[in-house]
């Protein structure tokens, strides 16, 4: 039992500092509550028996959060201009892409990435043959597509291997 | 509550601007919804607001707030934390079942999903 409620530091502390932004206060009571929170939370996530995560290298991933940033930005403005255009040529359909990646942290990184930005979106993934089916907005380019992802696979490989 | 009288006019000009960004590209959105003729394309309208639409109105809540208080208001990152984390998951669900109806329905151009179901 106590094994388990150590067990994931990083999700506790990470709890505990969710619970004192959502009070707006680091008074004792609370630092107290969210610390049992995030304890709670240990005990309830081993019972899902997870496989370990080995997250690394805080540059990587802070590198990640920025590019995904600039890539939101920019395919909100390329979906706003698809939506504002009087009716286009536009082809919109799915698309297999094979992944390297296999790490479960990893492909919910991507599948969150890739469905949060406008104009693609995670339909599915089959764990045997490492095919993804993606199904997107704007598919102009195949070939630019499969560049996108393998670009976060590249980054999401530094942080998760 | 600190009225609007607090608020120095460069912030007032920031937050307008923030507010409108955001709720036009919500509104853009909702926009895609109507005109976008299949589901699956519908699908990707609302990531408009869910993703620039929210840190429009969740910026300038955060300045207004930051200024008419005198500190720091950041727990508006946890809501865009928590959307950013959960919308995917619905938006997925209905893509699926949207998939898995019309193959039921037997729309044989669509892709297979079938490796997922019998696992």
């Amino acid at each position: 039992m106590m094994a388990r409620v150590f067990a994931y530091p990083r999700l506790s502390v990470f709890v505990l500092i969710v619970w004192l932004t959502l009070n707006q206060s680091i008074s004792p009571g609370q630092i107290i509550i969210g610390t049992a929170l995030g304890l709670f939370a240990a005990v309830t996530l081993s019972a899902l028996q997870q496989p370990g995560l080995r997250a690394g290298n805080p540059v990587a991933i802070l590198r990640l959060v920025g590019f995904v940033g600039l890539e939101i930005v920019r395919s909100n403005i390329a979906v706003a201009r698809i939506v504002l255009r009087p009716r286009a040529e536009r082809r919109s359909g799915f698309l297999t892409i094979k992944l390297e990646i296999d790490d479960p942290y990893a492909l919910t990184v991507l599948a969150c990435i890739l469905t949060a930005t406008p104009g693609s979106l995670w339909v599915n993934y089959d764990p045997r043959t490492g095919l993804l089916l993606l199904h997107v907005l704007d598919l102009i380019d195949e070939a630019e597509w499969a560049s996108i992802v393998a670009g976060y696979e590249a980054r999401l490989k530094e942080i998760f291997r | 509550m600190s009225g609007l009288t607090d608020l120095p006019l460069w912030a007032a000009i920031l937050v307008s601007i923030f507010v409108l960004a955001g709720s036009a590209m919500t509104l853009i959105g909702a926009l895609g919804l109507l005109r976008f003729r299949t589901f699956y394309e519908r699908v990707h309208a609302p990531t408009l607001g869910a993703s620039l639409g929210t840190v429009g109105v969740l910026a300038a809540s955060m300045l207004f707030f930051s200024v008419t208080r005198e500190r720091v208001v950041v727990h508006e990152v946890l809501i865009f934390l928590f959307i950013t984390m959960t919308t995917p998951v619905t938006l997925m669900l209905l893509t699926r079942s949207a998939l898995y109806r019309d193959r039921a329905e037997g729309q044989d151009d669509l892709p297979d999903v079938r490796s997922v179901e019998d696992r």
